[in-house]
């Protein structure tokens, strides 16, 4: 159906538009970018800070172009005198209620805030007064709280609430006094958060951060004592670039080992070979149990915030879950086991480092039931974020280092390890490889391409040996609650789940580059390219099947024996219990 | 922590239930969270939780709600609340002094409880007796043209 | 037979004053003189005289007695009832309230300075008793519009009276009913608002004591306008004795079939349920509300859209003011012409207002739009005090102006109140002396309006918060040269950014009283001169040679602040002084002073 266009006015000049937009969504597409600051277009419209005020002729007040609705012969202004002193009022009135910490603060130089204040000319101050004083919740093993640094924008609490329906953040009292925090201001820890770090993604300021472990892992890496290894996610190549100003899409994980060698490490190791592994070990156990072994549909278990939200939100499907390790953990089990007697190394002397795009994993490596022989599998996970910073830190040239390539044995990975990283990667590598465990013949038409995309639920369809293979793949916790809820009432309609916890899957983790000066966090268009990015790893490979990788191949010779054997039991699988305080899933109730 | 009286529970519960096959239930939050506050004298932080679980609605949506609204307590209350009218007329004719006089007296800040947990000081809005302003009420009972003298003399016929 | 019909308001002023307690001494000497049977006793709602309270009326004759004591009473019983002579020493001067009294309908007299039209029965009626209500026409208008009108002409009848919302912005009542009657859906909603937040106003709460039936019946007939099918009361926790008698009330029009499936016999269903707010002021603005009733906290989102277009449920949502309800039965059954010929041109029919502050007659007025506030303040309210200056009158609540002297003759209705810097308001009037600093009482709701904030949009939470501490700074004598260009930067910034009404209207008590008062303002920022005497910062008490040592004083201070010196003469410990004024007061010797700072700038440096 066509749209139809109205003429609106902005600044003096006529435009016509389509009809049924807010006066930002014009305004965007006409070249005109209204600051704004609680606005994010993944949730809803907020119209809380009032940054993005414009003046509409005949309106006594100004308005919220971010919620504004146009209409026909509207006459908008965008930066009249008293629209541009409002504006820089109004952002110097959140900063007289924010910590001036700028030089010491973990966003500095990367702040929505800061930018802001710059924009609007903020030079000097009229209005200060008291700064609200929380303490900063530390509890968590994975996301740090600031109140101080909140300004309420309320991003963190409608993403949590809206997109990822985990429900964790409210805002709380009211007034000047309002405050951002879980239920009854308990510690983060003990919340129902599920580490997912989205809120850090949205926050336009430092109010949420990762846990930061750049120091420590900065003190270790010149320990004599250990035997430094990193391992890096398939998202991380996908994004880290952006954090040294290269467009998003770009895939640099020759840059990040060359770097991460300048840093200290012994070995750098790709998580796209533990990929590989898991789906050996997940495509077997789906086989297993479409064999009439185990429950269906088989749901995948490598997203950290999915499986602590399963287990407090979602128990019952306990049994759906497969068993396999995240290829994190898989990774980290290896290097303590079969790696270190291939170097013949006490696990004890082995500095297990992830490198990952998620801040959950941080919350992962500290499960006590994924311990290998009382050690942790993964010593320290560092985020993209956190990586990038210390390659700067230490002053390494990641723009025009010349890459290195993965070390081995542990280092090649196939072309269903990179896709891992994309929301229905995992889907689509189990079943080039499942097909072919199944019926001994290869998946010619590798590429399936309904499982590809941000559309929030995909279903896809397989034929094996002429049987139908029913599939879905949910990404972002929201959409992971309606997939559950649609298998709870037809237990019989999909076979196999893929669940991610981010939107977008891994590339759009927790833990990736904040959104640069002119993109928004989680958009769309930038998590397309960091797909896209993987996607091409894949084409460019020759081997693109996870069982054809010869280094898996090779460690279950040497060392596991066979997919779901008794050693793949002990280091690659898992189990998992019912976790408080339990979930809520709500059916009515919006956030507000 | 003690433990939190399930007959209590009970009749809260029960409560919840007589909205359950109304549309929209989880809308009369508020009113249960009344229902909760006469039956424990205040939001305890266990009720809460309870009334998570069998409304279905997150916690941090409780709370933000629970301390959103002035008339919700947070804190177990004294035995008798003093609550001081600071409406405009009660405003106008001094009720500022009164607050203040309250407040050296019992040594307590608005929304306080004194140590030996006798009294609770809450601050209100206009408790609609403007013609006998200023006013105080304590408990259900309102004492009207009030003095800084008079409020203290009236405190002192509680405390025997 | 029932020859008398004695009645007690039970408003909150004559209970505190002990008005149930005098209803049994009543009972008791009725029953020694032995004419018990004649006399019927009933409660009423608030009869607005709450200065004069414990107020009783006796019937026939309309009699009023005011300020009566347990004592009295006998005397006053035995007098009117059985010597049939009303005992003139209690009766109350009547004429400031009473004489224009719109009892029987179309008996109106339009040239009084009163006329009750939402306040019709309150005092008159037994509120607790349907069939008083049904005696005084109740119910007439909804059987009228439901036998003989349809929606269109209701709304239509509406837009024609010239009838506007009540409850401060007077968006017109029957093009809001259009607007959701022109919404096609199968739920809509319509919304008594109750949650009366001003401070220093009790309109509603007296209306619904007093007359609940009225609001009812104005919402049946709004929901019958407008499709809805469901209606709720939003009132505040704080007023039980309201929401008892409304839950009443709803029952027995229940049992009336007046509300419920097939009211009177037509197809037309409807119920209404009541809904508790739980303190807090924002959630008068309309999308708060109805966030409120979700269950949600009480934020405002933007508009549009309107509620009545998408509000509670995300369904077409009419939302009125108690008063704007209670005027509907009456504009059906007497016509929008009757109703439009009260008033102003664009204000029509009456308002009501809680008079209170410093005033003889405080309680709550009943007037036509056009009256002018000289009129309300001096010839209904008696004037001020003690003799005092008349300062400015406070009208809006916390999202009004304070008027001075200059705009006594100034008409209300909405856009000449508006005009003149303040707003109609729900109707809280309050009555300043010159007694009362002006920047203190900017102060004052700014705090309010600050505490009740919703903490959702930039300018109220943070804009507010800034005005209070600059406020604040000027009342303690610390004001700088530029505070009062920045507290209008601010107040003009807030104004126009925030999200909703609350913000919108929380900095115009500063505003106007900058306005008004700005050589108020210079005194305390540049001379350090409060000229009431109010600002704690800027005087002291002081104790001079007139002193004969009676030590009254040092008994009355509350924190121990006076002490004797050894040469008897009492002295004040500044530092321990906490300013409450109670050593002045007392002191009988005009011993103590009163001693306000005043620094001349230009000769300190």
């Amino acid at each position: 159906m066509e749209k139809k266009l109205v003429l609106v006015h902005i600044d003096d000049r006529p435009y016509q538009v389509e009809a049924g937009q807010t006066i930002m969504q014009a305004a965007d597409k006409l070249g005109y970018h209204i600051p704004r600051l609680c606005y994010h277009p993944k949730i809803s419209i907020e119209g809380a800070c009032r940054v993005c005020i414009v003046e509409v002729e005949g309106m006594k007040n100004f308005v919220a172009s971010c919620a504004f609705p146009i209409a026909d012969g509207m006459k908008i202004r965008t930066h009249t005198k008293e629209l541009r002193t409002a504006r820089r009022d109004i952002v110097e009135l959140i900063l007289d209620n924010h910590p001036e910490d700028c030089h010491t603060c973990e966003r500095d130089g990367i702040c929505e805030l800061q930018r802001l204040a710059y924009a609007m000319g903020l030079r000097h101050r009229h209005f200060e007064g008291e700064k609200k004083d929380y303490e900063k919740d530390l509890s968590s093993t994975a996301v740090i709280r600031d109140p101080n640094k909140c300004i309420l924008c309320g991003r963190c609490v409608r993403i949590c609430s809206e997109v990822q329906k985990v429900n964790a953040l409210g805002h709380a009292y009211r007034g000047f006094k309002t405050v951002v925090m879980p239920a009854y201001d308990m510690p983060f820890k003990d919340s129902v958060c599920t580490t997912c770090g989205q809120c850090i993604n949205v926050c336009p300021t430092a109010a949420f951060v990762e846990k930061n472990y750049t120091q420590e892992l900065f003190e270790k890496l010149q320990d004599k004592k250990f035997v430094k290894i990193a391992q890096i996610a398939p998202s991380v190549r996908a994004a880290i670039g952006e954090a040294f100003g290269f467009p998003p899409g770009r895939a640099m994980h020759l840059e990040t080992v060359a770097c991460l060698k300048r840093l200290g490490f012994d070995y750098v190791f790709d998580t796209q070979l533990t990929a590989d592994l898991t789906i050996m070990e997940e495509a077997s156990e789906f086989l297993e149990r479409l064999g009439g072994k185990g429950k269906l549909p088989m749901i995948t278990s490598c997203s950290s915030a999915w499986m602590k939200y399963m287990e407090q939100f979602c128990p019952d499907l306990i049994e759906n879950i497969s068993t396999c390790k995240s290829p994190m953990s898989m990774m980290g089990a290896l290097l303590k086991s079969y790696f270190a007697q291939k170097i013949k190394k006490n696990p004890t002397d082995i500095l297990s480092v992830a490198v990952m795009c998620c801040t959950a994993k941080k919350y992962e490596a500290a499960r006590p039931e994924l311990e290998i022989d009382s050690l942790r599998a993964v010593d320290i996970v560092v985020t993209t974020r956190e990586i990038a910073w210390m390659i700067k830190s230490a002053g390494i040239d990641f723009v025009n280092i010349k890459g290195e390539q993965f070390d081995e044995p542990l280092g090649i990975s196939s072309g269903a390890g990179a896709i891992f990283g994309a929301t229905g990667g995992v889907m689509e590598a189990a079943i080039r490889t499942a097909y072919e465990l199944y019926t001994g013949e290869t998946l010619m038409d590798i590429e399936l391409n309904d499982l590809r995309g941000l559309s929030g639920i995909k279903e896809g369809k397989i034929n094996i040996d002429g049987k139908e293979i029913r599939v879905a793949v949910a990404h972002g916790l929201g959409n992971a609650s309606e997939l559950l809820s649609i298998i709870r009432k037809d237990p019989d309609r999909f076979h196999f789940i893929e669940i991610m916890g981010c939107p977008g899957g891994c590339i759009g983790g927790g833990g990736q580059p904040y959104a640069g000066s002119n993109s928004i966090p989680l958009d769309e268009e930038c998590l397309r390219k960091r797909a896209q990015a993987l996607y091409d790893i894949d084409r460019g490979k020759t081997i693109r099947r996870s069982h054809e990788n010869p280094d898996v191949q090779k460690i279950y010779k040497e060392f596991l024996g066979r997919p779901l054997g008794a050693l793949s039991h002990k280091y690659l699988h898992t189990h998992y219990k019912p976790k408080e305080p339990r979930g809520i899933i709500p059916e009515e109730i919006k956030a507000r | 922590m003690e433990m939190i009286d399930n007959k209590k529970i009970g009749i809260l519960k029960d409560h919840i239930k007589s909205f359950s096959n109304k549309p929209h239930p989880e809308s009369n939050l508020i009113a249960i969270l009344h229902k909760a506050q006469e039956l424990f004298g205040y939001l305890d932080k266990d009720v809460m939780n309870e009334i998570a679980l069998f409304m279905n609605i997150p916690r941090a949506h409780i709370w933000g709600v629970a301390t959103f609204y002035h008339f919700f307590r947070l804190k177990p209350q004294g035995k008798h609340s003093i609550s001081i009218c600071l409406g405009t007329a009660c405003y106008v004719k001094g009720a500022s002094e009164i607050l203040d006089m309250i407040k050296s007296e019992l040594k307590i800040d608005i929304g306080e409880t004194t140590q030996d947990g006798l009294f609770t000081l809450i601050e209100t809005r206009c408790l609609g007796a403007c013609g006998l302003a200023p006013v105080i009420m304590i408990d259900e009972k309102i004492y009207g043209n009030i003095t800084p003298k008079k409020a203290i003399e009236i405190l002192k016929t509680f405390k025997k | 037979m029932i020859r008398y019909v004695i009645t007690l308001c039970d408003g909150p002023s004559c209970m505190q004053k002990k008005s149930k307690e005098l209803q049994e001494i009543i009972e008791k000497q009725l029953d020694n003189l032995g004419v018990r049977q004649k006399v019927q006793i009933n409660l009423s709602g608030c009869l607005g005289m709450c200065a004069k309270g414990p107020v009783m009326v006796i019937n026939p004759g309309y009699t009023i007695y005011g300020n009566i004591s347990e004592k009295d009473v006998p005397e006053i019983i035995e007098s009117h009832i059985v010597k049939k002579k009303p005992l003139a020493k209690f009766i109350v001067d009547q004429d400031h309230l009473f004489n224009r009294f719109y009892r029987v309908f179309g008996d109106v007299n339009f040239f009084g300075k009163q006329m009750r039209i939402v306040l019709r029965n309150c005092g008159i009626i037994d509120p607790e008793n349907i069939n008083d209500y049904l005696s005084v026409r109740g119910y007439e208008a909804l059987a009228k519009v439901l036998t003989d009108m349809s929606p269109k002409d209701i709304i239509a009848e509406i837009k024609k009276s010239g009838l506007r919302g009540r409850g401060g912005a007077g968006f017109p009542t029957g093009f809001k009913w259009e607007l959701a009657a022109s919404e096609e859906s199968l739920e809509k909603y319509i919304i008594c608002n109750a949650d009366e937040g001003d401070p220093g106003a009790f309109m509603d709460r007296s209306t619904i004591e007093g007359d609940p039936h009225t609001v009812i019946e104005g919402m049946i007939i709004g929901a019958y306008a407008v499709g809805a099918k469901k209606g709720i009361i939003y009132i505040r926790a704080e007023y039980p004795l309201a929401i008892k008698r409304l839950e009443k009330a709803i029952n027995d029009a229940r049992q009336h079939k007046f509300l419920g499936d097939d009211i009177l016999g037509t197809k037309f269903c409807f119920d209404i349920e009541i809904r508790l707010g739980a303190g807090a002021f924002v959630c008068g603005e309309e999308t708060a509300l109805i966030h409120s009733i979700e269950g949600s906290r009480g934020m405002p989102r933007p508009r549009p859209p309107f509620p009545s277009v998408s509000g509670l449920f995300d369904k077409p949502t009419v939302i009125n003011n108690v008063e704007t309800l209670a005027n509907i039965p009456v504009i059906i059954l007497d016509g929008a012409k009757w109703f439009s010929s009260i008033g102003t041109e664009k204000s029509k029919g009456t308002k009501v207002f809680a008079l209170a502050g410093k005033i003889n007659n405080t309680g709550l007025v009943e007037v036509p739009m056009g009256t002018t506030l000289r009129q309300i303040i001096y010839d209904i309210g008696g004037g001020i005090p003690n003799n005092k200056k008349f300062k400015a009158v406070q009208t809006g609540g916390p999202s009004g102006g304070c008027l001075p002297e200059i705009y006594l003759d100034t008409k209300i209705d909405y856009e000449s109140l508006l005009a003149a810097g303040s707003i109609m308001g729900s109707g809280g009037m309050i009555v300043i002396d010159e007694d009362s600093c002006m920047v203190n009482i900017a102060r004052f709701f700014l705090e309010f309006t600050q505490n009740e904030s919703c903490g959702k949009c930039t300018p109220c939470r943070e804009g507010t918060k800034r005005m209070f501490e600059i406020l604040t700074r000027i009342t303690q004598g610390k004001g700088k040269e530029g505070d009062i260009e920045k507290l209008e930067r601010l107040g003009n910034m807030i104004k126009k950014s925030s999200l909703c009404g609350l913000g919108q209207s929380a900095p115009n008590p500063v505003l106007s009283t900058i306005k008004n008062f700005r050589e108020e303002y210079i005194e305390h920022i540049n001379y350090k001169k409060c000229r009431a005497g109010q600002c704690q910062g800027l005087f002291n008490f002081e104790i001079n040679e007139k002193c004969i040592g009676c030590g009254v004083c040092k008994k009355v201070c509350p924190n121990q602040a006076i002490f004797a010196s050894p040469k008897s003469k009492y002295q004040i410990i500044q530092d321990k002084c906490i300013k409450c004024g109670l050593c002045f007061k007392v002191c009988k010797f005009n011993a103590i002073n009163k001693i306000l700072k005043e620094v001349n700038l230009w000769k300190r440096n």
